[in-house]
């Protein structure tokens, strides 16, 4: 091994580039210049998990999205799932729930429009072996203008639909414990409906560009880092497609159920994360399975595979043909992660459409009041006789409003929604300082 | 004159602030026709081609790779600009800073509810970046010349702080493109 070790080359990628992330990638070589060990690093650590704690929890929203500026809405969301979990919302408002999935919409059609065409396209457009000079996004501008023209007007639409739900394009501030702060106006909505079928012709355009680049470079296409794999996902209880909410699914490569319906807030009993030297990223897995088997992809393919059925029907379509590719297993095609994205894409244009016409965009309960769980079952949570004690001491199981907790409840919550109005009122002032403009100097 | 040469990184942050740039949108196609990319994470181009004219640093810098990228970049870049809170205050990432970098590390890979971690190792490789005790704003690194301010900043703002730049016209900042949340 030791002389081995003084002969061996090294390959380096970093940092990799035209992804969403900080990554590198190291390729050992053996003395005949074998391929001896390749390893993907995620060269980043933040702290998150350790920061994040002792913060005010109304706070969570907009500090975990910024985990990612890309996918910033699904952050954000989790969070603010988590949140209402803690003033004891289980159910949103119509207006709430749909306001959040339209906001989780946007940005699925923007992630996915920009990781396809910004992204990914310059590979299939301009070639796999193109010269890195010229392939990116601006090669493939100067190449087909109409393609990227489509492809910048696509990621806008998302982002527009994040604007109007989220406040802001990136980082938005809307969701909140138990709701959410603003409805989507009647001008908001008109403005967005006016392109939304624009929207959906592009996406059937670039999933059928798709189709047609694989199908062509079908060898390639079903070949190229192909390897089987289980698939983990959410999906609703009767096996929908979804985004924003629902049960841990996991299938094997085959297609078999390995668990399904996990609630998903019992994730850590279902999934481990293994810690390896080389990579802040720590390596998930299916617990049952163990960490040498346990490990599994995620994402669009994983979510097109697991789901019974998509409720939208151009893209159910579009599932139905793609599942074919697996004959009868699942797709365990690394490539095919693009067609399943882009069926994701317009999943996400025809829920878009369907929710602009929904009239309780414009509701106006926004925020659900927290309602007291009562305390723990005595069955599940305690020993036997505790509960009467309990009793004596004045608490009631199961009983609404009394007992120290909904107190509580009742005193955290008007003083949330005061540090709102605070921050809100701070937002309204004035710059301090806007001087005069001046020049800005190239040299 | 050729093409103004542009480089971008993300350091220690969230990419937001590349996404916000992108977020010109339609004005990304007059972008192109007056300048050029260099290195950046948007391209495949990983070491600087040569003397660039702006460079536009994302995030903070919180490992010894950062110092790194982030002294190539300064001896690269005829000006600099931090853009957004990562760069020019640390931001988010700099909330570490309140904690001992052990605890941090403890509750990611020790600790937490789902850790797997029998031999009880944190991430140590000489393959990954070392990690610095505090999270730093750039211009405690290296000198900057201008900021651009916000989480990330508006892409109208970051648009004005261009065309100011490639024009060399006073610019024009209305309360909106400095606005924050
Ligand atoms: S300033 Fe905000 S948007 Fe920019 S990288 Fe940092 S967290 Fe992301």
């Amino acid at each position: 091994m030791s002389a081995t070790k003084t002969k061996e080359r090294k390959i380096v990628i970093s940092p990799v580039t035209r992804v969403e992330g900080h990554g590198k990638v190291t390729i050992r070589l053996d003395e005949k210049g074998k391929v001896d060990q390749a390893r993907f690093h995620i060269v980043e650590f933040r702290g998150f998990e350790r920061f994040a704690q002792g913060r005010f929890y109304w706070e969570m929203p907009v500090i975990i999205q910024r985990l990612c500026g890309i996918c910033p809405v699904s952050h954000h969301l989790a969070a603010a799932k988590a949140t209402d979990l803690i003033v004891g919302v289980d159910q949103l408002s119509p207006t709430a729930e749909k306001m959040r999935r339209l906001m989780h919409l946007g940005q699925t059609f923007q992630s996915h429009a920009l990781h396809f065409f910004h992204l990914a396209s310059p590979d299939l457009l301009l070639g796999f072996d193109a010269d890195p000079k010229i392939r990116n996004v601006i090669g493939v501008a100067l190449k087909h203008p109409d393609l990227v023209k489509m492809a910048i007007l696509m990621r806008k639409y998302g982002q527009e639909v994040i604007k109007a739900t989220a406040g802001k394009k990136v980082h938005g501030t809307a969701a909140i414990p138990g709701g959410i702060n603003k409805n989507l106006s009647v001008p908001e909505r008109d403005e967005l409906k006016k392109d939304i079928g624009q929207m959906l012709e592009w996406s059937v355009a670039g999933l059928n560009l798709l189709k047609k680049f694989y199908h062509d470079d079908i060898k390639r296409m079903s070949g190229f880092a192909a390897f089987d794999s289980n698939h983990l996902s959410i999906v609703a209880p009767d096996g929908r497609f979804d985004l924003y909410d629902g049960n841990l699914r996991a299938k094997d490569a085959a297609g078999k159920l390995i668990f399904d319906q996990v609630k998903n807030a019992d994730y850590y009993k279902v999934i481990q994360e293994e810690v390896r030297s080389w990579s802040y990223m720590k390596f998930p897995f299916i617990k049952s399975l163990g960490p040498e088997k346990g490990w599994y992809r995620v994402g669009p393919l994983a979510r097109v595979n697991n789901c019974d059925y998509m409720d939208a029907p151009l893209a159910e379509k579009e599932r139905q043909e793609f599942m074919k590719l697996g004959e009868g297993r699942l797709v365990n095609a690394t490539m095919a992660y693009h067609w399943a994205r882009l069926i994701e894409l317009l999943y996400s244009a025809e829920k878009i459409q369907e929710l602009l016409n929904d009239k309780d965009l414009q509701g106006t309960e926004l925020v659900r009041e927290a309602r007291h769980r009562g305390h723990p079952r005595r069955d599940q949570q305690e020993p036997v006789g505790s509960g009467a004690r309990r009793a004596q001491e004045g608490h009631r199981p199961d009983a609404g409003v009394v007992g120290g907790g909904a107190q509580l409840i009742e005193e955290v919550l008007p003083r949330r929604h005061q540090a709102h109005v605070r921050l809100r009122r701070l937002r309204l002032q004035p710059p301090l300082h806007r001087g005069p403009g001046r020049p800005l100097r190239l040299v | 004159m050729g093409k103004v040469k542009v480089a971008t990184t993300a350091m220690t942050s969230c990419f937001g602030c590349h996404m916000s740039i992108l977020d010109i949108d339609e004005r990304l196609l007059d972008l192109i026709e007056l300048v050029e990319f260099d290195k950046s994470p948007i391209d495949d181009i990983k070491e600087f081609t040569g003397p660039v004219d702006v460079g536009i640093i994302e995030g903070g810098v919180s490992n010894d790779e950062n110092l790194e990228v982030i002294r190539s970049f300064r001896k690269h870049c005829k000006i600099l600009i931090s853009i957004g809170e990562c760069a020019i205050e640390g931001g988010i990432p700099a909330m570490r800073n309140a904690v001992p970098l052990k605890e941090c590390l403890e509750e990611a890979y020790l600790k937490g509810p789902t850790v797997y971690n029998p031999k009880g190792r944190i991430p140590d490789d000489p393959d990954i970046p070392m990690l610095m005790n505090k999270v730093y704003p750039v211009h405690e690194v290296v000198k900057v010349d201008y900021f651009m301010p916000g989480c990330p900043p508006p892409a109208d703002q970051i648009w004005a702080v261009l065309t100011a730049l490639l024009t060399g016209k006073p610019i024009e900042l209305p309360y909106e493109f400095i606005k924050k949340d």
